[in-house]
């Protein structure tokens, strides 16, 4: 008993053509839209390659690049068969190899499905790259004379000002690190030799931030330097202080910032998945009742368009019949030639 | 002598009459162009309302948003006309408005002229209105705590921080108005009091500028505080003093920023006008061929359309004379209702005899 069984008269399986190149057109434009996500997201991670320590994995958006050019092809070539379904003469020419077609559409499909889940997961590499690429942005921050560096500040500082975070995981991550550079520090002064002899590092130290990190919204003016220290401004209290700095770490930021949107990036590809099962479904059924006119010389004659010939069950029994038999095949031929060997 | 006299065969009005309901169509699109431009246009000055003191730059995007609504209603009844004006028996429904529909688009299309006009010449006022706002933002500044003013603190942070600039004409005029609140001072402090006795008005004046105008190029973390003492910091030298601040005043930056924009719009609101100017000069040679096709009598002859009739004198000279009876049209001499007693006398005469015969 066949799958989804449906009767087919010449008007039917024009209008079922018809609608079907229709989809396949949108499916074009949808694998069009997966490269260019795949392209945007690319650019995106190049932009800030530096805070991911240049160690970012682009193996995501180069295998949406491949995913969305092969779409196009694929349903390019399927619109193709869809047009010429109509002239029995050109359409002969497909039909043998129409169920390869469908076979590998149905491989690609699943492909698709995978480079979607790919997109929800990616979150935890990104959250380990982010991590380390902060931490070596904000250790470099002072190396302004160093080639290769010298644009680390500012583009600290102006991704600290576009996303409205600071530090890794909050302002606190500025007191570790030495951010004002050694050309800049007066080594002569008393309180620099202090604040250098007090760590093992021999680190220029301080709770101060730097000028990327204030708040607009806050209603005094920003305080960046000793800012653990409430009898050094009036009117004080870092505890409950909550508008002077920007309150949010950077890498959450950036996560939630690319989060965003490689979930909107899967879930469009789960749409084009959906749309490639449909239009495989409508190809299916054309080419079967194609296959199955009653007359097969009148083009106006009747048939029938299914999805499986048999039963889920029994298509599934038939593939592991055929692969076993596959695997025997080979096997006898071993042992024939063997056979020939020895006799001759 | 009538003005651009064109003869038009039959064949060649329903031509006119079909390429001019395609440019109708056409500029419907514009007028949705131009309502989209006085949008955007709108949407770019009310971002930076706050630091412009008078808003009479919005008579620009309004008359422009206007101006592209009545294009799509002007427009779509013209394409309408136009089609019926292949035939002559639909084009006498329309006859007795077509006059006045194109004096109302010729009234339109200077409108758009003037929009477009006006769009070029807002930068002197422009300028006036953001050196008076930019100096008002900055004196309040510290009035975070004023209702109506709590968030110009905010907006101007978040423009020095866009725009790249820094004060009025440049970073000094931060020196000349006091932007750190009294909230925030203690004023039990003899460094304070020392300060705000040192000027007439009692002001806390610093040589100091706030964050954002920290330029992001600079090699060194930014000198906010003691900006003029160059021996206050290590090594803050020519070259670190060039690079610490914004150098340009914002009032420069806005209006950059504004004029081209204002430009760019402008450019495209002229082109559309010449559009519109063609459009109706194409209306205009339709319907004056049209009426004289009917005037003719044969709709299959050929017939003359021009723009104006006479020449420009003599219609300028007419039209005056118009408006003139129109004023003249209330004045007693003129006016046959009034009763007056010698024409009353010399009407009764007439209607007795009339009686006469009538009883007899």
């Amino acid at each position: 008993m066949a799958l989804m069984l449906i009767k087919f008269d010449l008007k039917k399986r024009v209008k079922l053509a018809q609608t079907v190149w229709f989809m396949y057109w949108f499916a074009v434009m949808a694998g069009v839209l997966v490269f260019s996500m795949g392209l945007f997201f690319k650019i995106e991670l190049r932009k800030r390659s530096e805070f991911m320590d240049n160690n970012e994995s682009h193996f995501l958006p180069n295998l949406l690049i491949l995913m969305g050019l092969i779409t196009c092809v694929t349903n390019a070539f399927g619109g193709k068969i869809c047009y010429d379904s109509l002239d029995p003469s050109k359409f002969a020419k497909w039909k043998p190899m129409l169920k390869n077609f469908l076979v590998s559409c149905m491989c690609f499909n699943s492909l698709l499905l995978m480079t979607a889940l790919l997109c929800f997961l990616m979150r935890i590499p990104l959250q380990f790259t982010l991590t380390e690429g902060l931490k070596n942005g904000m250790r470099y921050y002072k190396d302004t004379d160093t080639p290769g560096r010298c644009y680390m500040k500012r583009t600290l500082d102006l991704m600290q000002i576009e996303f409205r975070c600071c530090g890794n995981d909050n302002y606190r991550d500025w007191f570790e690190f030495q951010w004002v550079s050694n050309r800049y520090l007066d080594f002569s002064s008393k309180e620099v030799k202090d604040r250098i002899g007090s760590n093992v590092d021999g680190q220029y130290l301080m709770d101060a931030v730097p000028f990327s990190c204030c708040n607009p919204s806050s209603p005094r003016p920003c305080i960046q330097y000793q800012m653990t220290n409430n009898s050094a401004h009036y009117s004080y209290d870092h505890h409950t202080e909550d508008l002077n700095v920007w309150k949010r770490g950077c890498r959450d930021a950036l996560l939630s910032y690319y989060g965003s949107m490689m979930n909107t990036i899967g879930a469009l590809v789960v749409l084009v998945t959906i749309l490639e099962v449909a239009v495989i479904i409508g190809l299916q059924y054309i080419h079967s009742s194609l296959s199955t006119l009653a007359n097969p010389e009148d083009p106006e004659s009747e048939s029938e368009g299914w999805i499986l010939e048999k039963t889920v069950k029994e298509t599934f029994t038939d593939i592991m019949a055929k692969m076993k038999a596959m695997g025997k095949g080979s096997k006898v031929e071993e042992g024939g030639e063997a056979v020939v060997a020895t006799v001759s | 002598m009538a003005v651009g006299k064109v003869t038009f065969t039959k064949a060649e009005r329903e031509k006119l009459a079909e390429v001019l309901w395609l440019l109708n169509w056409i500029s419907v699109v514009a007028g949705m162009i131009l309502f989209g431009l006085g949008l955007f246009l709108k949407i770019e000055i009310q971002k930076w309302q706050e630091v412009m003191s008078d808003q009479e730059i919005l008579y620009a995007p309004h008359i422009l948003i206007t101006m592209g609504l009545a294009a799509c209603g002007i427009n779509f009844l013209g394409g309408k006309i136009c089609l019926d004006c292949a035939d002559t028996n639909k084009f006498l429904h329309w006859k007795l408005v077509m006059m006045p529909y194109i004096i109302c688009t010729f009234f339109f299309t200077s409108c758009v002229l003037a929009g477009a006009l006006m769009c070029y010449s807002i930068r002197s006022q422009l300028e006036e209105s953001l050196f008076l706002g930019l100096r008002n933002a900055m004196r309040y500044y510290k009035d975070t705590d004023t209702p109506g003013r709590c968030y110009l603190k905010r907006t101007l942070d978040l423009l020095q921080i866009q725009f790249h600039c820094c004060g009025n004409t440049g970073y000094r005029d931060w020196f000349q108005v006091q932007w750190i609140s009294d909230r925030y001072l203690d004023m039990t402090s003899s460094a304070v009091v020392d300060r705000l006795r040192s000027n007439v008005q009692g002001k806390y004046l610093v040589d100091s500028v706030p964050f954002s105008c920290c330029s992001t190029l600079s090699p060194r973390p930014c000198i906010q505080q003691q900006i003029s003492n160059s021996s206050a910091h290590f090594s803050f030298d020519q070259q670190s003093q060039q690079l610490n601040l914004w150098k340009r005043g914002c009032r420069q930056t806005l209006l950059d920023h504004y004029t081209s924009i204002m430009q760019s719009v402008g450019l495209i609101v002229l082109l559309i006008w010449l559009f519109e100017l063609l459009v109706l000069t194409g209306v205009r040679y339709l319907q004056t061929a049209m009426e004289n096709v009917l005037r003719l009598g044969d709709p299959d002859s050929e017939s003359d359309g021009w723009i104006l009739e006479n020449s420009l004198a003599e219609t300028a000279h007419s039209n005056f004379n118009i408006i003139k009876n129109l004023g003249k049209c209330y004045q007693v001499d003129d006016d046959l209702n009034i009763n007056i007693p010698a024409a009353t006398a010399q009407q009764e005469v007439p209607s007795q005899q009339n009686q006469i015969p009538a009883a007899s």
